[in-house]
């Protein structure tokens, strides 16, 4: 089987889940090789190489940090390349935030190849080439598409699989890089990075609680932090929620936020406008906590109180607590 | 003088039930089209930086089946210059890839300085449009502005990602796109609507850019829909009515499922 190349995601270092996730895909019509643009750090070798990378191609300059996407996409053109030439690439996988999809749409370009964004799910057809499953308008529909031509670049969607392990000891390969001018166009002149919450990444997180106009005010987000934290969840927000101030945009969920497909969903005080659920509708399960019965959300909900939301959650997680205590 | 392009999209009305036809594309037919709400950010952007420059001109280009041109005079009327309108019969069906070898055919034959676009389309759109044209055009991209500000030739945008605020530069030429953070759209005046009526509008096809129509279109896609299926309705569970009970309900059910 030829090699399937993985865009790893590991801010500071420490590598994501969903490029896990994209270590078990990938050997579903190939065999896994990682790309880290950045110091190889042991620890995430030896992680990278616990779920199936044989190889961990790095390429430590500075450039890649310093640019956006286009260094990145030199990057990935140079291991692939390589690879090419030997006839030994299947297809190449990116995760599915907005800069690492600008990455697969370039890298498709210069490969001469076909991208698929927003996968949901990636599938080893009959040819043994890969299928990627997407999910369209308001997850009405299955979508299945195949690459006729070219190698095939998926940016795959966090929670698409249960990451799984199969051990290797992965060889290291530095490799050198003669970046672009066109890699070097846009700079990036400063970078404030986000004040940790403690919580999990929202795209990577399994259950996410989100709030929305229906809390009334920033302070009761204090209700859905304290319900989040007792599963272990990322806290989200409708957009009407951070216009009005209360969250930040970084939590924001929906289609001009982030997209998120925990297996948990559990939405407070959210009505489940379209521009929302474009952004949480492949989630597994969807709870929710709305005073209005007549509610869009509650056609997407799995199970729903028709209720006031500062009565219900405090009500909620006493309950937990006691179930636990 | 600075020269502007400003890529609108003219897509479906996102509250109404879009499918897919027959051979795997977007019925568009189905449901009525608009100017791309987000492609309004775009716009709004366009003639702040006009209006800024003093000496500017704003161009809008689309590409899109013949009723597209609404597109471009919902943006007229918003302000700016003139239209471009891709219509190609041979395009129906095309892939990002395609579609973005097109506009940039488009735009090589205009003269711009900034290229700006809306951060994704409101059907089904995955936001990589902009970044696939400075692939091509070999420009910067700098790609989901919450704000922007040109000073000489420096265009510098603010961005959010994941982990961090990013504060991003390059030199003109380059393509930016803007989210719906950037600044509210202006709402078009009734002068407005009737300049636009005015504005001159320019179709170009295929053959103007010199593309060649067997390389576009459904059947030189690179990803090829295999499959279509609508899922059955999501089947809303049940509803309880919270008499003081609402939140111990919650809980049972989310200890049935193993989450508590
Ligand atoms: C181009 C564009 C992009 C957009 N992008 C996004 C996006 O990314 N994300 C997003 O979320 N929105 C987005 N929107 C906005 C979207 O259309 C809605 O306006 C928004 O989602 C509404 O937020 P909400 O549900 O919190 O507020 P509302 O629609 O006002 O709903 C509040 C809900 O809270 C309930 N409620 C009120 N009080 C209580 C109480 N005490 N207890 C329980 N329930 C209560 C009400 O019954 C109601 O259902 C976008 C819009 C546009 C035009
Ligand atoms: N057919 C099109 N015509 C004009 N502009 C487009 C077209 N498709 C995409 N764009 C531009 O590219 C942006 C991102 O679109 P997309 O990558 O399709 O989500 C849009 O907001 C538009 O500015």
């Amino acid at each position: 089987m030829s090699h399937v190349l993985v865009l790893v995601d590991a801010p500071e270092g420490e590598v994501r889940k969903s490029t896990l996730e994209l270590l078990t895909l990938a050997r579903r019509f190939g065999r896994p090789a990682a790309v880290v643009l950045q110091a190889a750090d042991p620890a995430a070798v030896e992680q990278l190489g616990r779920y199936g990378a044989e190889t961990v191609y790095v390429v430590d300059d500075p450039a890649a940090r310093d640019f956006l996407v286009a260094p990145t996409v030199d990057a990935l053109a140079r291991v692939a390349g390589g690879l090419l030439k030997s006839g030994d690439l299947a297809g190449v996988l990116t995760g599915s935030s907005p800069d690492a999809k600008d990455v697969a749409a370039r890298l498709a370009v210069r490969l001469g190849s076909g991208v698929v964004t927003d996968a949901v799910n990636v599938e080893a057809g009959d040819d043994g080439r890969p299928v990627a499953v997407q999910s369209a308008f308001a997850a009405s529909y299955v979508v299945r598409s195949r690459f006729p031509a070219g190698v095939p670049v998926i940016a795959v969607k966090p929670n698409a699989v249960t990451p799984e392990e199969a051990p290797v000891e992965p060889a290291v390969e530095q490799v050198q890089i003669s970046f672009t001018d066109l890699g070097k166009g846009a700079r990036i002149t400063s970078r404030t990075p986000r004040e940790a919450s403690g919580r999990p990444e929202l795209t990577d997180a399994s259950v996410v609680v989100a709030g929305g106009r229906g809390l009334g005010g920033a302070e009761a987000f204090a209700l859905i932090e304290r319900v989040a934290d007792q599963l272990g969840a990322a806290v989200g927000a409708s957009r009407a929620a951070v216009d009005a101030g209360w969250y930040p945009h970084s939590h924001q969920i929906g289609q001009t936020g982030k997209t998120v497909s925990p297996q948990l969903y559990l939405a407070a005080g959210i009505s489940g406008a379209i521009q929302h659920r474009a952004g949480m509708q492949t989630s597994k399960t969807v709870v929710v906590v709305n005073k209005d019965p007549d509610a869009p959300i509650f056609e997407l909900s799995d199970f729903g109180v028709v209720g006031d939301l500062h009565a219900v959650l405090p009500q909620f997680s006493q309950e937990i607590d006691r179930r636990r205590s | 003088m600075l020269r502007v392009v400003t890529l609108v999209k003219y897509t479906p009305d996102p509250t109404g039930d879009v499918g897919f036809a027959d051979d795997g594309t977007v019925d568009r037919a189905a449901v009525d089209g608009q100017l791309s709400e987000l492609d309004e950010y775009a716009a709004e952007q366009a003639l702040r930086l006009a209006e800024e420059a003093g000496d500017a001109e704003v161009t809008y280009l689309t590409m899109g089946p013949s009723d597209a041109v609404g597109a471009l005079r919902k943006a007229l009327a918003m302000g700016g210059d003139r239209g471009v309108h891709i219509l190609d019969d041979a395009l129906h069906g095309s892939d990002v890839i395609a579609t973005s070898r097109v506009l940039a055919a488009a735009l090589s034959k205009l003269d711009y300085d900034i290229v700006l676009c809306g951060m994704a389309s409101t059907d089904a759109g995955t936001g990589v449009i902009p970044a696939l044209l400075a692939e091509r055009l070999g420009i910067p991209q700098l790609t989901y502005a919450q704000s922007l500000a040109l000073k000489d030739r420096t265009v510098r945008i603010e961005r959010e990602t994941d982990v961090a605020v990013e504060t991003v530069e390059a030199e003109l030429p380059a393509v930016v796109s803007v989210t719906d953070r950037s600044g509210d759209a202006r709402y078009p005046s009734f002068k407005g609507i009737m300049a636009a009526k005015k504005k001159p509008v320019e179709t170009w096809s295929l053959a103007d850019l010199e593309v060649p129509g067997d390389e576009v279109g459904l059947g030189a896609a690179l990803s090829a829909t295999v499959s279509a299926t609508k899922r059955p309705p999501r089947q809303a569970g049940p509803k309880v009515v919270d008499e003081g009970e609402g939140g111990v309900a919650l809980a049972d059910f989310l200890a049935a499922q193993k989450f508590i």
